[in-house]
């Protein structure tokens, strides 16, 4: 068991709380850095589409899992700012600059979509961030002179200041960097009085009012900066596909992001990496799977989003708190050890609240 | 206050009541169920909007300020149903009573800069000493779904208290509380009105903790308004004890 002695109040603050802990991440920092000298180029391409994929993630946890409001529509966002980092740089415009530009694009966009969002809550707003995200889907089809329609259209390659980031090693690092700096932001924004807020109007709307909280202002927020993340994944992920086409950002994605920050487990930014590594390889896993299964169930069309979706239900029903939830779990107890009590993660019914007021 | 009324649909939850709280009083209101306290409690904070009448607080017009200003106003309240932040921890739940004094902007806050800890570390003080108050130093890093019923409405008196209001507004504060954590809150309600100088205006049930508490007390039946005066001329108001107890 570990004891901590807290002797000031910033080490509440801390990003790490105890040696344990940087101990263990800078294991993981060296990890990652030294995983393109071991790895094949193809798990190192993998790799890159991981952080990706957890650089939108932190964005969607933002929203779902910190401010409690449902999207389904994030692939919108990753294709605003894909298709807006690609535009911007087929007209010449320097590659960081347009990558924060596509960033604050999505988060402008983000921002418009949560004001009529607002007035809506858990499966309403669900299907209107559905119907913003079919829109936009078919705004890149037909708005053909600017996105090439359903032919798509070619992105160029990332250079940074005259150096190349094309190849696997260097993308993987670009991608490593910006998910680094991405972590930082959101850690920095959850232990600071917004964070708070957003997490105050997730628990209980009505007493976070009458706590000065202005829940419009903070919901519009939540949404843009989510938007801003995915779309700054989003640009990223324009260079990982390398040709963007409508078809790359359908309801799918959007579901597959859900699914990566349900698994991953709701309200911990750990769970977005466990989700992003869990979307990314799962197809892999599948496609490995395929050859050892009886011919008749391998080829079933559609075995992948299938099991995808057995996964999100099993653990919605076993384990809403996600694989970052077990993972707490199966530590506390080994933490405990010999005092370990059965029913210290049990589920129980919380008091009734008032819901006069609704 | 003055004329409020409130209905929902045919029924007349609040109507034409008036009163005025003095800087410094505690003033309850009583009644039997479905008389209007609570109802008149979310009026005062703006949760429901008044059909008619006007609501003023140290004589600015109140009566169409929008609910999230309340607080900034000073104005704080508990809920009759605990309404905590349940995921979080009582020190955590603390600190969103800090929200209105917040004075960084979010690019700040992204980069947490030293004004961000500044500020936070003030905030922590300052929660910390409503910790010290309400001796809740054990609960301070528990998580409020792991908590006791008990605690848990400290705790919302603790949230209510980190806006340092000067109207604590209480919806029956004891319930469900055991004889000593009432006897505890008859105190901590004589503290925070004494030494921390808030007005409260609270509804309550139980008699001994209003006899004890107020200096000023309304009896409210159907809405209307029976009686306000002290606690003893009201306890011994004979259209109050019609109202409790029926015609005899």
């Amino acid at each position: 068991m570990r004891f901590i002695k807290k002797i000031s109040y910033e080490q509440d603050v801390r990003l790490f709380q105890h040696e344990g802990q940087i101990f263990w991440y800078s294991l993981l920092v060296m990890s990652v850095l030294i995983a393109p000298a071991l790895l094949d180029t193809f798990y190192i391409g993998e790799l890159s589409l991981v952080f990706i994929y957890a650089i939108s993630g932190i964005g969607l946890m933002i929203l779902v899992g910190y401010t409690g409001l449902v999207s389904l529509g994030h692939a919108a966002f990753l294709a605003i700012g894909a298709y807006t980092h690609a535009c911007l740089l087929a007209v010449g415009v320097p590659f960081v600059v347009s990558m924060i530009c596509a960033t604050f694009f999505s988060a402008l966009i983000g921002g418009l979509i949560g004001i009529p969002a607002l007035r809506m809550t858990g499966i309403y707003l669900a299907v209107a961030t559905l119907a913003f995200a079919s829109i936009v889907e078919q705004i890149l089809t037909h708005w053909v002179s600017v996105t090439g329609g359903f032919r798509g259209m070619a992105v160029e390659l990332p250079r940074v200041l005259g150096v190349e980031l094309y190849d696997a090693v260097p993308f993987y690092y670009l991608c490593l960097g910006i998910l680094v700096v991405c972590l930082l932001l959101a850690l920095n924004l959850l232990r600071s009085p917004m964070g708070r807020a957003m997490r105050a109007i997730r628990d209980s709307e009505i007493p976070a009012r009458s706590m000065g909280i202005h829940l419009a202002f903070t919901k519009t927020l939540a949404f843009a900066i989510s938007a801003g993340f995915t779309g700054l994944a989003g640009s990223l992920l324009a260079h990982r596909i390398g040709y963007l086409a409508p078809d790359s950002f359908t309801l799918l994605i959007s579901i597959q992001l859900l699914i990566m920050v349900v698994v991953g487990g709701l309200g911990s930014l750990h769970g977005v990496i466990y989700g992003a590594v869990f979307i990314c390889f799962l197809p892999q896993i599948i496609a490995i799977m395929r050859d050892f299964l009886p011919t008749a169930i391998a080829r079933i069309p559609g075995l992948e989003p299938g099991i995808f979706g057995l996964i999100l239900v099993l653990f919605l029903i076993y384990e809403p708190h996600g694989i970052y939830g077990r993972w707490l779990k199966f530590r506390h107890y080994f933490e405990q050890f010999p005092l370990y009590r059965k029913a210290a993660h049990k589920r129980q019914k919380s008091y009734l609240r008032t819901e006069r007021l609704r | 206050m003055s004329e409020m009324s409130l209905s929902f649909g045919g029924l007349l939850a609040v109507q034409r009541i008036s009163f005025d709280v003095n800087n410094g009083d505690v003033f309850s209101i009583i009644g039997p169920n479905g008389a209007g306290k609570s109802t008149l409690i979310n009026l005062i904070s703006r949760f429901y909007d008044a059909d008619e009448g006007t609501l003023q607080f140290e004589g600015r017009d109140i009566t169409a300020t929008p609910p999230h200003h309340i607080a900034e106003l000073g104005i704080a309240r508990t809920f009759q149903n605990i309404e905590l932040f349940e995921h979080e921890t009582v020190l955590q739940n603390l600190l969103i009573g800090k929200h209105v004094y917040r004075k960084t902007n979010l690019v700040s806050e992204f980069l947490f800069t030293p004004a961000v800890r500044r500020q936070e570390m003030a905030f922590r003080k300052e929660a910390e000493d409503v910790i010290d108050l309400l001796d809740l130093q054990h609960y301070r890093h528990q998580v409020i779904g792991n908590l006791p019923y008990g605690v848990r409405k400290m705790v919302e008196l603790a949230r209510a208290l980190c806006v340092k209001p000067r109207l604590l507004l209480l919806d029956e504060p004891s319930s469900g509380l055991n004889p000593e954590e009432k006897e505890d809150l008859s105190y901590w309600i004589e503290d925070i009105n004494e030494e921390l100088g808030v007005t409260i205006i609270m509804v309550e049930h139980d008699m001994n903790l209003v006899l004890r508490s107020s200096n000023k007390v309304m009896a409210m039946a159907d809405g209307r308004c029976l009686a306000i005066g002290l606690p003893d001329d009201i306890q011994s108001n004979p259209e109050v004890k019609r109202a409790y107890l029926g015609d005899f």
